[in-house]
């Protein structure tokens, strides 16, 4: 294929553009979590300050308890609420996947719709709920919560990622000697891959940044979650921006590898599953 | 496929439950408190009963007559629809751009991807600090041009730009890698035979490319469209709302009247929200069949 000039060149500017406009906002964050207060608060325009870096930022961060607590709180949080997603999502995929039965249409149906519930419906009832099980301010409502909110996306998604996998694979397992959860765990699983990965970022994600429901059901400060302690940094006089800048890249970095080494899986996940439907 | 439905209920058992107690449960309940007066005051506590009662409708006859949610509800109507827009035709562009066989493709795809790899929160947070109007970036960066400051926060239009701006830089890489995908499914010798027939590139993108694309598209627009009306993060983290409540959309409007007590109304809204995105989608289904 001859590619006339302008096209490529075209192309080229477009995507440095895009990626000056994708990155430069991150890397002036990071760059800002490394100057001391004053050059934070500055009008001037450069990445690294007269007084060089500096660690201070981070060294405030790591040094107040609160933050070091609410980062493990998170981590908690998201890990369990990754698995327990994961788990569950999969198991309820494979049925609708492999299986035909009567409610199957409304089912799928059910799992999309659940999609669409603002989180704010669910705050007032499930604030009722928690209260009465003694739950609130406990860590645990919001794994419960979360787990349940990151599920339909994930089940529609596997589910597409299962209808890929032939049938046949595990039909030869079970000549072997293997029963259906057997085959499901020791064929179909690893199979997916991908489509698990997509899930286990989706579902870890969604727990790593939530904050409607984590600032209605924690009280005690050494109780909240990264977002909700975030923001009790900040008032409408009080904008510690050097603080923020670190704090965003130590809450970014889990999120960041996780990303990168999912990436490959997470595009081919998505292409094959979520998307296509 | 098999047909042994009891295995298949086994499976989905427990995901099921969970949907039951913690999503349609609180769900049936929440739509019977928008029948009642129920608040922080009335919802009884443990030293003392409830007390609120049922008025019917009045919720939502006064939902639809607040001024406050007639604007939320307009700003997130506006706020949906720009959104989804620019992640799309932007979302297309760098996917069609990335499609060709270009030198450093792989290392630019990394770089776009950047965005959806931080947490929205905190990209919402780092941008108001680049819009914040003494010490942000954008403000330096225009004086130093001679261009002047912005108030970006209380400022029109710019109070409804700025957060425009920080979710379209969000959301365009997952529109770009999803429709990336539906661009590496058209089979490259449609556009070999366009060109033997002699056909434009531009007539090409319409005829083959467009169509192409078609299923995949339509799943995410209505995909974005969703995430995009609930997307509570972008405004809070970033206006609040402000200035004066012009920038809620309805999520943080809800939000914002049940951290008032009046758990009655929020609920209300909550159902409003509801239903407005089911009524959106069967509309949309029926108008492109192809959504899943």
């Amino acid at each position: 294929m001859t590619e006339p000039r302008y096209i490529k060149w075209g192309s080229y500017a477009v995507l440095v553009v895009a990626a000056v406009f994708a990155v430069f906002p991150a890397i002036w964050v990071f760059a800002s979590s490394f100057k001391v207060e004053s050059e934070v608060f500055s009008t001037r325009v450069e990445l690294i300050g007269p007084s060089g870096i500096t660690f201070d930022n981070y060294q405030f961060l790591l040094s107040r308890g609160d933050f070091v607590q609410w980062f493990i709180n998170s981590a908690i949080v998201a890990i369990a609420v990754t698995v327990i997603g994961v788990l569950l999502s999969a198991t309820a995929a494979y049925g609708l996947s492999r299986y035909r039965f009567r409610a199957r249409g409304m089912a799928l149906y059910i799992f999309l719709v659940a999609q669409m519930f603002p989180g704010v419906i669910l705050l007032v009832p499930l604030f009722r709920i928690f209260a009465d099980a003694g739950l609130i301010d406990h860590l645990l409502a919001l794994v419960i919560a979360y787990s349940t909110i990151a599920i339909p996306f994930s089940v529609l998604m596997l589910k597409a990622y299962f209808d890929t996998i032939p049938i046949d694979l595990e039909e030869a397992g079970m000549v072997d000697g293997l029963g259906v959860f057997g085959a499901f765990w020791r064929i179909v699983l690893p199979l997916s891959v991908p489509g698990i990965a997509v899930t286990a970022f989706y579902s870890f994600i969604t727990a790593w940044n939530e904050f409607m429901l984590a600032s209605a059901f924690l009280v005690s400060r050494s109780n909240l979650t990264l977002p909700v302690g975030l923001g009790t940094f900040t008032d409408q006089f009080n904008q510690p921006w050097h603080i923020l800048a670190a704090a965003s890249v130590i809450i970014t970095i889990p999120v960041m590898i996780f990303f990168f080494l999912a990436q490959r899986y997470l595009i081919s996940g998505l292409q094959t599953g979520g998307v296509k439907g | 496929m098999r047909t042994r439905t009891w295995i298949a209920w086994l499976f989905m058992a427990p995901t099921l439950v969970a949907m039951a107690v913690i999503v349609f449960w609180p769900l049936l309940q929440a739509f019977i408190w928008t029948a009642t007066d129920i608040d922080r005051s009335n919802m009884g506590t443990m030293f003392k009963g409830p007390s609120w009662e049922f008025v019917g409708l009045d919720n939502y006859i006064d939902a639809l007559n607040d001024p406050r949610f007639q604007q939320a509800f307009t700003w997130t109507i506006v706020w949906t629809l720009v959104n989804v827009f620019f992640h799309f035709v932007i979302g297309l562009l760098l996917a069609v751009i990335l499609n060709q066989k270009l030198r450093g493709r792989t290392a630019f795809r990394l770089l776009l991807l950047v965005p959806w790899a931080i947490p929205i929160y905190i990209s919402a947070i780092g941008w108001s600090f680049i819009f914040n109007g003494e010490f942000g970036l954008l403000n330096n960066l225009t004086a130093l041009f001679g261009i002047g400051r912005t108030a970006w926060y209380s400022e029109f239009p710019w109070y409804y730009v700025m957060p425009i701006i920080v979710n379209v830089w969000a959301g365009v890489p997952f529109m770009m890698v999803a429709l990336l995908g539906g661009l590496q499914g058209i089979p490259q010798d449609q556009y070999e035979a366009a060109k033997v027939d002699g056909a434009s590139r531009w007539q090409s993108f319409w005829n083959i490319t467009m169509p192409g694309l078609r299923s995949v598209s339509t799943m995410v627009v209505l995909l974005g469209m969703i995430w995009t009306f609930n997307l509570f993060a972008v405004i809070w983290f970033t206006t609040r709302g402000g200035p004066a409540g012009k920038t809620n959309i309805l999520v943080t409007y809800a939000f914002e009247v049940f951290n008032q007590g009046e758990l009655a109304t929020a609920a209300t809204y909550g159902v409003i929200i509801f239903s407005i995105l089911i009524v959106f989608s069967l509309f949309y289904r029926r108008l492109s069949p192809d959504a899943t």
